[in-house]
């Protein structure tokens, strides 16, 4: 029944996009496709962080992951986008298995330690490997418009559906996965390991399934923002995206998968608008370029100040039921503490 | 919630349009007894009304390879305000909108997209950097974008049945790495050879171009440096350990400066000879000081640039009497002056007066295709030392250089100008066509 009700939820959304993307220039057209493809990745890892209680500051290396397999098979294999994309999952959750496994073992900052190790090392590999990996120019990637579509159709249009699309079949499996017995597993083990075991469930295979979620989102990820932006190189898969990620997730709503939608917005627009205020108020060089990284921290801390438990967290206790129900706390990146705490966290 | 703002803006902008239009026929009506051919101008491509051209570029004004090169763009704008002070381009006034990239090619994509499809810009003029421009040249050519006077000397530039859009500007890297390397080996035979280069298309066309003039049995070691990794250490002390007396270095600025230091504190004092494009006295000066210290010294970066050997393509800044000099410094002192007056100011007047050359020949009302057939045309030779080999099949710029060498701070000539192709065999010649004068108005003719 949820699935069916998700299901209905996605072709409204899908429809509502679609007549969007007609009224809205080109430009807009390619940011949207920019937004859905952070939305996979960010979608991830909120539910990573929101319901298994892990932290990943690393995955924007999973993208990476997604991002230069799906460059390789497209350049190399020549295979249709489609499999491309379904490639880059299965190739993401390898990646994410193999690290899940060594992760769940460490726990808040160690954990954040260790993925934070992998977004710095693993971009260099392209400059290591540069004969696979094209090095710092990185590959580059484009795809067609099908012909059906009439020669006049605008490419980014085309950019915008096939990644909005993606975004939707993304979400509507994770929504499920949220909500259906592993969901609830995952919250468990993310209250409380101790009474998760003792109820019976493995919680070390929880994580790392959890993980492998996850990094396959990121890879989804990953190969959609590479298909957008024409381009996989390792300027593009740096630790800053990885923190954007996370903040995306902690900005938009822990946990919560409109969450993801809003975080991702910030991500995309919130600079690029900013960088438009600041050329068209003659700011010019070092500074203009600089502004809106300053504007940005600025947006950041004020989100967080105004709504604690992100926008989604936010626009529930001003417009939905009174107890702010699904969008976690931030804190839940701590290791639990006795339940008298938890009573605590729980009511502020 | 931005719909609104824009409708209002696109109102403003319709009636400014429709003011200047009134404007305009007023004028062109009184001036038509005068010049009876002249046509009313009209919008006649994207990025072009009956009063603007806008043009877009992406360029390093932050990151590794800004030091000096962020000084470019404002400097082709500086020349742009000239020309529309001074009648504009057959009326229009040009607007130049440049974004910073970082010097990090996924960057590249996203500005170029917003300027292409936002800002809707007539060309991406002079679009800064080997890796960063590759990643949108498929991308321009697929929509048609002029793609003109890439600041890069990339061979990848000159493929004119791909990229039937793009065109480079400055001395290729093959030609200057085919006119570096036959001074080598005239000048320093049998002495152990050394490349230190960027690893990508901008020092390997580099290298290509140096191995095609000195013998197989001089190059000792071939190092290569990654531009987001500043530790050249290693480079360096390889380059030593293979006994290189002459280091050949296709670098940015930032890294020429790191491999100078690094030298310096390894004490290996090897000939330097640096492509034009991370040879700057000024900002190669200004970095050793400011890495200097960073790192804690003090070295004067005078002392540490002379003697190094170099080339131009443009005339060298010394000659105060040259006239392409006195215009550029001109234009420098009136809309520049925060600036110093270096290699990377001269070289984006220069590229700018290109532009405004290119641009004249398109015609009153241009298209996008009548500026690539312009330029397809040939363009005659102006601010450069040699003449360009635009035609439909060869999409190069300058084809030739001077060397020099680096004394007190400036660049001093030590050769003529010898022009070459980029092939393996192809002679170097020295070029006795000369340069034409400027323009006393500062302005190519059309």
């Amino acid at each position: 029944m949820t699935l069916l009700r998700h299901l209905a939820v996605a072709i409204v959304v899908a429809v509502v996009l679609a007549l969007i993307s007609i009224q809205i220039g080109s430009y807009r057209d390619y940011q949207m496709a920019e937004v859905a493809a952070y939305v996979v990745a960010v979608a991830g890892l909120t539910l990573l962080i929101g319901l298994s209680g892990q932290i990943s500051v690393g995955n924007g290396a999973f993208m990476a992951v997604g991002g230069y397999g799906g460059a390789l098979l497209m350049i190399h294999l020549n295979w249709p986008l489609e499999l491309v994309l379904l490639a880059s999952v299965v190739i993401a959750a390898v990646a994410g298995a193999i690290f899940g496994i060594a992760a769940a073992r460490l726990r808040g900052p160690y954990l954040a330690g260790a993925t934070l190790m992998l977004a710095v090392a693993l971009p260099t590999l392209a400059d290591q490997y540069a004969g696979v990996f094209g090095g710092d120019q990185g590959l580059s990637v484009s795809i067609n418009t099908p012909a059906f579509l009439g020669a006049t159709f605008p490419p980014t249009r085309w950019l915008a559906w096939v990644t909005c699309a993606a975004a939707l079949i993304a979400l509507v499996l994770l929504a499920n996965l949220g909500r259906s017995r592993i969901g609830r597993s995952w919250r468990a083990v993310r209250d409380d390991e101790v009474a998760a075991s003792l109820a019976g469930l493995n919680v070390a295979r929880l994580q790392i399934l959890a993980f492998v979620v996850s990094a396959a989102c990121a890879g989804l990820g990953g190969t959609l923002l590479a298909v957008v932006s024409g381009i996989v190189a390792p300027g593009a898969y740096t630790l800053t995206l990885s923190i954007g990620l996370l903040t995306a997730a902690v900005v938009g709503g822990l946990g919560s998968l409109a969450g993801a939608v809003w975080g991702s917005l910030v991500l995309v627009l919130v600079p690029s608008y900013l960088t438009n205020v600041a050329a068209s108020h003659g700011l010019s060089g070092a500074a203009s370029s600089s502004v809106p990284i300053a504007a940005y921290g600025v947006v950041l801390i004020i989100v967080m100040l105004v709504f604690p438990a992100g926008i989604q967290g936010g626009l529930r206790r001003l417009f939905g039921p009174a107890a702010p129900a699904a969008a976690v706390p931030i804190n839940v990146l701590r290791r639990r503490r006795p339940a008298s705490e938890h009573q605590k966290e729980g009511t502020t | 919630m931005r719909t609104p703002h824009r409708s209002v803006l696109a109102a403003v902008a319709g009636v400014a349009v429709v003011a200047l239009m009134a404007a305009g026929c007023g004028s062109s009506g009184s001036g038509s007894s005068a010049s009876g051919s002249k046509s009313a101008l009209t919008a006649s491509a994207p990025g072009i009304t009956a009063s603007t051209i806008t043009i877009g570029s992406h360029q390093p004004l932050t990151g590794v390879a800004a030091p000096g090169y962020d000084e470019i763009a404002p400097a082709s704008n500086a020349y742009f305000q000239y020309v529309n002070a001074h009648g504009g381009i057959y009326g229009r006034k040009i607007v130049y909108k440049f974004l910073n990239d970082q010097y990090d090619p996924t960057i590249t994509s996203t500005v170029v997209h917003q300027l292409v499809l936002q800002d809707n810009v007539y060309a991406i003029f002079d679009g800064l950097g080997t890796p960063t421009h590759l990643a949108v040249v498929k991308y321009l050519n697929s929509s048609k974008v002029p793609d003109v006077f890439v600041a890069s000397g990339c061979e990848c530039w000159n493929d004119p049945s791909t990229y039937p859009d793009t065109f480079g500007w400055q001395i290729d890297y093959v030609r200057e790495g085919k006119i570096l390397g036959a001074y080598i080996k005239q000048h320093f035979p049998g002495k152990k050879v050394g490349y230190f280069y960027q690893d990508d298309e901008f020092g390997q066309d580099g290298v290509k171009g140096l191995n095609y003039e000195i013998p197989k049995s001089q190059v000792v070691a071939a190092e290569s440096y990654n531009p987001t990794v500043t530790n050249v250490a290693p480079q360096v002390t390889a380059l030593k350990a293979a006994g290189a007396q002459v280091v050949v270095s296709f670098s940015v600025p930032a890294f020429t400066a790191l491999l100078r230091l690094n030298s310096l504190k390894l004490n290996f004092s090897p000939q330097l000879v640096v492509s034009d494009v991370g040879s700057d006295p000024i900002t190669l000066a200004g970095l050793l000081e400011s890495f200097a210290k960073q790192g804690g010294a003090t070295v004067s970066g005078n002392a540490l640039t002379q003697g190094i050997i170099t080339d131009g393509y443009l005339p060298s800044l010394g000659e105060t009497s040259n006239s392409w000099i006195k215009l550029m410094t001109m234009i420098h002192s009136k809309y520049l002056s925060k600036y110093p007056m270096d290699g990377n100011v001269a070289y984006g007047i220069a590229v700018g007066y290109t532009f405004v050359q290119a641009m004249l020949k398109a015609g009153r009302n241009p298209t996008r295709q009548d500026l690539i057939n312009a330029i397809n045309g040939g363009l005659p030779q102006g601010v450069s030392v040699a003449p360009y080999a635009y035609s439909s099949s060869d999409h190069n710029g300058i084809t030739g250089a001077y060397m020099a060498v680096i004394k007190n701070g400036a660049l001093s000539p030590i050769g003529p100008v010898q022009v070459t192709d980029t092939s393996p065999t192809g002679a170097i010649t020295t070029y006795t066509g000369g340069q034409p004068t400027a323009p006393a108005s500062g302005i190519p003719s059309p």
